[in-house]
């Protein structure tokens, strides 16, 4: 069973704590996050604001925080002083800041002063205009917040009169009535609903859309509330984030206590549903609240490539200084020379002082060389390339409506980088859509055989379902599965059935996408247990004795119990479009004839010995008449029909001959497959069951009530304190619920403590993990006879669970209970006490819980199917061709992990298995050495033939080999003593060699192990050499470390995936956390940095806008450190021509405005829409993932090629107009004039070079920024007079220009500046293509199975 | 009420900044080629087989425009002479031995030179420096441009920038700054000796060697060009030169700020080795050469101090033609850059031939 299931589920499960009683929190917590904090000592107490202590309110309430939120940083006022005081924070802005006062010294000043500050003014203002937008925008939004209205009690209006949410207080009383929004953190004090209860829907905090109940405060709904008269104080914790936790206690003024839950809080920003006008007092308001503190700003962390751009960063630091030193030595040496010139200005100063003087100055020139800039552009990148990711219509959902949400916002080229993927199972891989597929009852398993066709139809109907309409369907489903039905091997469920359909499932659900699909609510029964199960209710003893003689009263008493079990231990909701949520109907149960089955029950379940099929109750038929007369005969025909049916099949085999043979019987067959579609087509038999819908927080939960509606014991409403089951026989009873037992992942069960209807007997019925429900199962201590039947009981269904187990279902255990009155009294006690305590009430109720789980009688065990979601393995695939290794760590059992690891195709049956569970540390040091070995001995090409040699004694075995298509005989895959045998796959050398590898699955106790230092480098090393790892039963906590591990031992990119609260940890501590929204509500979401809602968008993500974000990214800081070296260079040139004294040959301006405007837009454009490789290639040859990040030198030798293209660059661009213009009367501007067009042509034609794609965008932008250089220059050359002393641009651009001399140095400068990197393209492209061609001519590489059926090892 | 209120929302940290603000239902992204990235897309794959085309084309055109430039710039005549006297031979080396800014004896020097070929068209006159760094930082700022366009007040109060040579005894200098101290201020003149001996002046026009936008936007005179000596009253000239700058010449339109060599002088040159106009000599109407091949003698009023930073003064006859002086460079540079770029295409070819069936069909990318 999956231990961590539970887990999962906590948090939700404790949402709707539908329940009196608190709820347990474990004693590790699965998360810092919700660790529960002591609150003793911080507390708030909260009073009536209108209330009769009005002067004690006051002094209370001054310190808490009146509702009114403000999320803005800034005020008008404070705008400038503190964006600039946060934007000075940042080192590139204090860099700017530095150069611009460093201009100001008078010895090293370079530029006229205002032209420094242009930098820094620019970046302050982009930055402080994006700022102020933003928080604008979060203004408008408070706003809009706090103007929303809501009716609170005034004294003076002795009414609920409208008041804005801003004006509500702790402590006032706030009516609210259906479809309206909760204003803050409320204690439901009074409901319209009778029983006290509330709906609410908490979709706006954490994206869940089914109802959670909450209940008038205990002791509060019997009295009639009076604003007025509230007198009571309420002592509760003081604000925290902790959305499931909320405790305190009431207390009034006589000093009684009623203690506080989390079901008494209404939540600000949830809505009401399902009630008429509920009142509450407010506790939290404002940024109190518990849904504002959960609001965390987006996430923050650091690429790879940016800290690797730290190092390139750095080196360009290193190379300033080389120059700036350089122009100092020169400027010192240059001066030492001469003797007085007369174009030495100034006083005399000395060589060394001055040299020094130039270094500074030198700074300021070639300030650009600092690429400072790109901080600022790489983060304009990023919005751009997150706006493109949040836009791709292939990762968005239809059903969901959800596109992906981007929450990191500066972590998108990391996604290709990623090494490893460690997934979650279940929800990730799978769908979490829970569909019961078969159960054990009494060690007779009913494998449902027509249930698991049904779903194979769906899979089959796929292809079908493009042609077929949908509301033909299920007339038509109807037929097909009756014909296919004939031709079904039995034999063979095929993991097809493990593959979802999605699709078509999905649009079915789509309108409410929480509520169960109808496959999971179409259970076909077994007709086995059908068959025994009308026994109870069979008009004549002929026909019972015929159907059920193996079956004794004994077991039909199990099977009773199992299904209302189903029915009642969950916490499902029960809704139904028909009739209103909150009114319980009338019982109206058949007295007379239940009291027959009630008697029945007291003698199986009070003796229940001997076993014996002696007692047929006489008086079924006057039972059975009963039924009829009251008009029942929807409920009754069928169990009738299906008696018939069986009576004509008793084995499958036979039925499906039948069907064949026997025409008339086909029409039965329908009509026993669905016996509610058959019951509603009898004229005037309104069934209510078809219109009853569960709502359930875990899907599996829901597949249960399903399931056992369809056996007829349907739960038709829940309140409270009762439920309500229809029973077989057509009654309906109320079943009084004393408690619930909620899950947690310590006990990791349920149960409920219900007063038996029939019996009138206290009883447990728990449903749980099969590992902890077995050993708390004991057969009853009494008659041998007894012990026989209960141990073979036990046997026959621990053999059940193993088999679901290896199909990849999920099991659940059954058990139950009677309680005597006096032993229950005494454990009442205890429960009251710990419910009633404050302080530490997880760990009574925990203690508390487990006294009462013990000794229980097994009743059986369920499998439940969870369908693999579409696409998973084509997406496993392309991932390990894209050399990405998939870990799976999972709570799951070992086999039902292998098995969806079959099914997913991240094992191929002929890859060698090495399993580990080892029960010390010593042992698994052994073993994992012993893997080592054999896994480095291990020759992959060899593995059609070779098998490693033998199997290893230790407790792990490696297994080579699993059953291929139709050999349901060979042994699991794993379990069992350790097997030799070599791989069952034909012949050796089939196709292609199928690079077959090691796959290590390992258990929670072995990895616990294995992860502690001393084996963790064996283990790194062992899991290195294979080709993927599978955890099962692995905790929270162990995904995490498993994670670490690999992230900071091998320094690999990790990315991980999950979508539960047990995956919250692990998505944190990987570098890439992709949370996928599902089933299980927000947890994971919320803390990823990436939201998908399905797994196989992690095929695009990674393999398309990974690699495009990160060449993109790569590409783009390459080009703009060789843009910024090429023209900061070409100033470095012609210090060697002005004696090092920092002059500059361009305009001061037009050098300033080189980078920062016209030069600046190209390379965003590159960065965010470059794409080197298209869409359909990315996709379809994923080894260009691996490509791009095996190729980590890329960076930095690619970073020293363009250094050196620069450099060369910059010579050309300078010494050609040098030689050309060398002893000629050009003037100073003059000369900088040609250098600086043909930079730009050159910067701007080099980014054409290297572009792989270029739009009309491109064009467009890289006419914009020549236009806009020379339209500047042209304007300055026009019009500048004395505008910018002491250079002089008047008319130097127009005689430029009007000169051929000036084109002709242009266009030769550019050519040969380009010529080396468009060779240099040329020849890498004629042979780095063949590489391409390779991939695109020979088939997959690596990773995938060769093409067997995807049926995997299947074992029925 | 508020039905599309959303906690998620509420404020402004979940999902993208200024992406977010979608409606709840909905969300599907616009199917637009932009937002799906799927703009038509010139992909340039740059392989031997593409871009062989373009290294023969860039070849075919770069060698005759080489040639072409290499021609024209061979047409022109150029000559030139150093007049330094460094050397004791030279006829200036006295001159060049005792120098002073302020001496009030000129000392002129005259030097012979043989045309061997005539100059046809226009002959422009320069003076070259060499080792002259115009273009130091703080010598290139040394300058005033609001005062050299007339601004009166800062004739009298001139930049900062100007220091130290703003002030001169309490008095405003008028041109302010170092370049304008650093003027060149050799007389040059030119004769053409006769086959029978006698010395012919030749005209050396003044006028129309500074860019029109400098003589007549740039620079002005305070106060008009009315009367300079009042303009300039109440200012000193700048320390080096012996006559103020209303003194500069007797023609009042070339005069003052607006003075062609003071204009040219004021434009820094780039290079430490540079040239500047000096005078033009118009070509004459009648078919007779603008310079005839012959003797001439350039006669020197030696005023300008370079052997303090082992500066070389020249001067330098050239015509021009349309690209300017003469200067072979570029002409080989073209023809260079256009056989390597040939030379480079052939190379592609053999690459192109070698590989060039495979990228045909390896052409995936597209």
């Amino acid at each position: 069973m999956e231990q961590l299931h539970w887990v999962r589920f906590r948090c939700q499960q404790l949402w709707a704590a539908n329940h009196t009683q608190g709820w347990y929190s474990p004693p590790r917590p699965v998360s810092d996050k919700y660790s529960p904090q002591r609150s003793a000592g911080k507390r708030r107490t909260v009073l009536a604001r209108w209330g009769p202590h009005q002067d004690e309110y006051h002094s209370i309430s001054k310190a808490y925080k009146g509702n009114a939120i403000r999320t803005t940083k800034y005020s008008l006022l404070t705008f400038i002083p503190m964006n600039l005081f946060q934007q000075f924070h940042r080192a590139a802005n204090l860099y700017f800041l530095f150069l611009a006062l460093l201009n100001w010294v008078p010895v090293v000043e370079a530029f006229q002063k205002e032209i420094t500050m242009i930098p820094l003014v620019l970046v302050l203002t982009v930055i402080a205009i994006k700022d102020a937008l933003e928080d604008y925008r979060r203004y408008v939004f408070d706003k809009k917040i706090n103007h929303n209205t809501t009716k609170v009690y005034c004294t003076k209006e002795r009414d609920y009169i409208d008041c804005c949410w801003k004006d509500v207080h702790v402590g006032d009383f706030v009516r609210l009535s259906c479809n309206e929004i909760i204003p803050a953190d409320m204690l439901l004090l009074h409901s319209s609903d009778p029983r006290g209860l509330c709906y609410i829907e908490t979709a706006n905090l954490d994206g869940e859309t089914n109802l959670k109940q909450r209940e008038v405060v205990s002791k509060m709904e019997e009295m009639e509330f009076v604003p007025e008269d509230f007198h009571w104080r309420i002592e509760c914790e003081n604000p925290n984030n902790n959305l499931c936790r909320f405790r305190g206690y009431m207390e009034n003024p006589s000093g009684a206590r009623v203690g506080l839950h989390n079901s008494n809080l209404l939540l600000r920003s949830c809505i009401i549903r399902n009630s008429e006008a509920v009142v509450g007092i407010v506790v939290y308001a404002g940024h109190e609240t518990k849904a504002m503190m959960n609001n965390s700003g987006p996430r923050y962390k650091r690429s790879l490539l940016e800290r690797q751009l730290n190092t390139d960063v750095l080196w360009c630091v290193l190379l300033l200084i080389v120059m700036c030193l350089t122009a100092a030595i020169g400027h010192g040496i240059w001066l030492k020379q001469l003797k007085n010139p007369i174009f030495e200005v100034g006083e005399e100063t000395s060589p060394a002082l001055a040299g020094f003087y130039v270094f500074w100055t030198m700074i300021i020139v070639l300030q650009v060389l600092i690429p400072i800039s790109l901080y600022v552009s790489i983060e304009i990148v990023k919005l751009g390339q997150i706006y493109f990711i949040h836009n791709d219509v292939d990762l968005y959902n239809e059903h969901t409506d959800s596109r992906i949400q981007c929450r990191a916002l500066n972590i998108t080229e990391d996604l290709g980088q990623v090494q490893y993927v460690f997934s979650d199972k279940t929800g990730t891989l799978t769908e979490n859509k829970m569909v019961f597929r078969r159960c054990s009852v009494y060690g007779v398993e009913y494998p449902h055989y027509d249930n698991g066709r049904r779903l194979e139809v769906y899979s089959a109907d796929k292809e079908e379902a493009g042609r077929c309409s949908l509301t033909p369907r299920s007339s038509s489903r109807r037929k097909s599965l009756s014909c296919r039905s004939l031709s079904c091997n039995h034999s063979s469920v095929s993991l097809n059935t493990l593959t979802a359909d999605s699709e078509e499932e999905e649009e079915l659900s789509c309108t409410s996408q929480c509520r169960p699909s109808a496959l999971a609510k179409e259970v076909v029964p077994d007709c086995e247990l059908v068959t025994k199960l009308s026994w109870l209710c069979a008009p004549d003893l002929n026909v019972a004795h015929s159907c059920a003689k193996a079956s004794s009263s004994l077991e039909l008493a199990f099977i009773t119990d199992f299904f209302l079990t189903l029915a009642i231990c969950n916490s499902v909701v029960v809704s139904s479009p028909a009739q209103s949520l909150n009114v319980l109907p009338q019982a109206q149960t058949p007295l007379r004839s239940l009291e027959e089955i009630k008697l029945m029950f007291q003698r199986f379940n009070l003796s229940a010995l001997p076993a014996l099929p002696t007692l047929p109750p006489p008086l079924k038929s006057s039972l059975a008449s009963k039924i009829f007369t009251q008009g029942k005969t929807g409920s009754f025909t069928v169990p009738k029909l299906a008696a018939e049916g069986c009576d004509q099949t008793p084995n499958p085999e036979h039925f499906s001959v039948n069907g064949v043979m026997d025409a008339p019987g086909e029409e039965e067959v329908p009509k026993l497959m669905f016996p509610e579609a058959a019951a509603s087509e009898d004229a005037g038999a309104v069934e209510p069951e078809d219109t009853v819908l569960y709502e359930a927080e875990s899907p599996d939960e829901a597949a249960l009530v399903y399931a056992s509606r369809a056996y007829h014991m349907t739960l038709k409403a829940r309140s409270a304190d009762s439920l309500q089951v229809e029973l077989p026989t057509g009654g309906t009873v109320q079943v009084p619920l004393l408690h619930v037992l909620p899950f947690d992942s310590n006990r990791k069960r349920m149960s409920v403590v219900v007063r038996h209807p029939l019996t009138g007997q206290v009883v447990v019925y728990t449903k749980g993990a099969d590992s902890v429900l077995m050993d708390l199962t004991r057969s009853p201590t009494g008659l041998q006879l007894a012990q026989n039947v209960y141990s073979h009981i036990r046997l026959q269904t621990q053999k059940h669970l193993d088999s679901y187990a290896r199909e990849g279902l999920r099991t659940l255990c059954i058990a139950t209970k009677t309680l005597e009155e006096e032993e229950y009294e005494v454990w009442l006690k205890t429960q009251l006490l710990a419910e009633s305590s404050i302080e530490n009430r997880e760990e009574l109720l925990l203690r508390s819980a487990q006294a009462l789980e013990t000794n229980l009688t097994l009743l059986g065990a369920t499998g439940i199917l969870d369908r693999l979601q579409e696409e998973v393995s084509e997406t496993i695939e392309a991932l390990q061709r894209a050399d990405v290794k998939v870990w799976i760590l999972t709570g799951d059992k070992q086999e039902t992990a292998i098995n969806i690891a079959f099914a997913c195709k991240l094992l191929c049956p002929s890859d060698q298995l090495l399993t580990a569970n080892c029960e010390d540390k010593e042992s698994c040091a052994v073993l994992v050495q012993d893997f080592l070995h054999r896994v480095t001995c291990y020759v992959p090409d060899d593995s059609g033939t070779g098998s490693p040699s033998t199997g290893s004694p230790s407790t792990g075995s490696p297994t080579t080999g699993s059953p291929s298509t139709g050999s349901p005989s060979t042994g699991p895959p794993s379990t069992g003593p350790p097997s030799t045998g070599p791989p069952s796959t034909g012949p050796p050398s089939t196709g292609p060699p199928s690079r077959a590898g090691s796959v290590l699955v390992i258990d929670g106790h072995t990895l616990d192990w294995a992860l502690q230092p001393e084996l963790q480098g064996d283990f790194l090393e062992l899991s290195k050499h294979c080709k993927a790892v599978i955890c099962c039963r692995s905790t929270p906590l162990q995904k995490s470390q498993v994670v670490r591990l690999v992230r900071d031992k091998l320094k690999v990119m990790t990315l991980a995936v999950g979508d539960g609260a047990n995956d919250v940890s692990m998505i944190q501590v990987a570098d890439v956390g992709v949370g996928i929204s599902g089933q299980e509500g927000m947890q994971a979401v919320m803390s990823s940095d990436f939201a998908i809602s399905r797994f196989k968008h992690l095929r695009k993500l990674l393999l398309v806008h990974g690699h495009w974000c990160y060449t993109r990214l790569a590409n783009m800081i390459l080009y703009f450190i060789y843009k910024n070296v090429m023209y900061v260079n070409l100033l470095f040139w012609y210090q060697f021509f002005c004696g090092f004294s920092g002059n500059v040959m361009t305009n001061a301006w037009v050098l300033i405005l080189f980078n920062l405007i016209f030069t600046s837009v190209p390379p965003l454009i590159y960065g965010v829409l470059d794409q080197d490789t298209p869409v359909d290639v990315l996709m379809a040859h994923p080894e260009f993932y691996q490509r791009t990040r095996t190729s980590k030198d890329y960076v930095s030798l690619m970073f020293w090629l363009n250094i050196l293209d620069a450099f060369y660059q910059s010579l050309v661009c300078f010494f050609i107009p040098y030689f050309a213009y060398r002893d000629s009367d050009i003037g100073e501007l003059s000369f900088g004039s040609p250098i600086n067009s043909s930079a730009l042509f050159i910067i701007l034609l080099h980014q054409v070079v290297e572009s792989h794609t270029l739009t009309w965008i491109h064009g467009l932008v890289f006419l914009l920024s020549a236009g806009s250089y020379f339209a500047f220059v042209l304007l300055l050359s026009v019009f500048c007079v004395t505008c910018s002393p002491p250079t002089n641009p008047l008319g130097v651009e127009t005689m430029q220009m009007s000169q051929p001399a000036f084109y002709l140095v242009c266009i030769l400068t550019t050519v040969t500046a380009l010529l080396p990197r468009l060779m240099f393209l040329a020849l890498k492209n004629s042979v780095t293509v063949r590489g391409a061609e390779q991939w695109s001519h020979s088939p997959s590489v690596r990773g995938s199975c060769p093409d067997v059926e995807p049926t995997g090892p299947v074992l029925s | 009420m508020a039905s599309g209120y959303n906690a998620k929302e509420e404020d402004g940290h979940i999902g993208v900044v200024g992406l977010g603000g979608a409606s709840l239902r909905g969300r599907k992204p616009e199917n637009t080629a932009f937002k799906q990235q799927r703009l038509p897309a010139w992909q340039p794959i740059l392989t031997a087989g593409s871009v062989l085309p373009a290294f023969f084309i860039i070849g075919l055109i770069f060698i005759p425009i080489g040639i072409g430039l290499y021609v024209t710039s061979n047409n022109i005549r150029e000559f030139e002479i150093d007049y330094t006297g460094v050397e004791v031979s030279s006829p200036c080396y006295n001159c060049a031995q005792n120098f002073s800014w302020h001496s009030t004896t000129p000392c002129t020097c005259s030097i012979q030179f043989y045309l061997h070929q005539a100059y046809e068209s226009n002959v422009f006159m320069y003076y070259g420096l060499s080792n002259f760094y115009q273009n130091h930082r703080r010598y290139v700022k040394s300058r005033d441009d609001s005062q050299l366009n007339g601004d009166i007040s800062s004739l009298t109060k001139p930049s900062k920038e100007c220091e130290p040579y703003a002030n001169h005894d309490h008095k405003p200098i008028a041109p302010c700054g170092a370049i304008a101290n650093s003027m060149f201020n050799d007389t040059l003149e030119l004769f053409y000796i006769d086959p029978n001996g006698t010395r012919v002046p030749v005209a050396l026009s003044s006028t129309g060697i500074a860019w029109w936008t400098d003589k007549h936007v740039k620079f002005r005179n305070p106060g008009g060009s009315t009367n300079l000596t009042a303009a300039f009253q109440g200012t000193v000239k700048p320390v080096n030169w012996r006559h103020p700058v209303y003194e500069l010449d007797t023609d009042p339109e070339n005069n003052g700020f607006i003075n062609e060599d003071f204009i040219v002088w004021m434009r820094t040159a780039a290079l430490p080795t540079f040239r500047k106009l000096y005078r033009v000599i118009q070509k004459k109407n009648n078919m007779a050469p603008t310079l005839p091949r012959g003797n001439y003698s350039l006669q020197v009023q030696y005023n300008f101090p370079v052997r303090s930073f082992e500066g070389r003064k020249r001067v330098i006859l050239s015509t021009i033609s349309w690209m300017g002086g003469k200067n072979p460079f570029l002409g080989i540079a073209y023809v260079t850059v256009g056989s390597v770029c040939f030379f480079l295409g052939v190379v592609l070819l053999f690459i192109h031939h070698k590989y060039g069936n495979r990228t045909n069909n390896a052409d995936i990318t597209n």
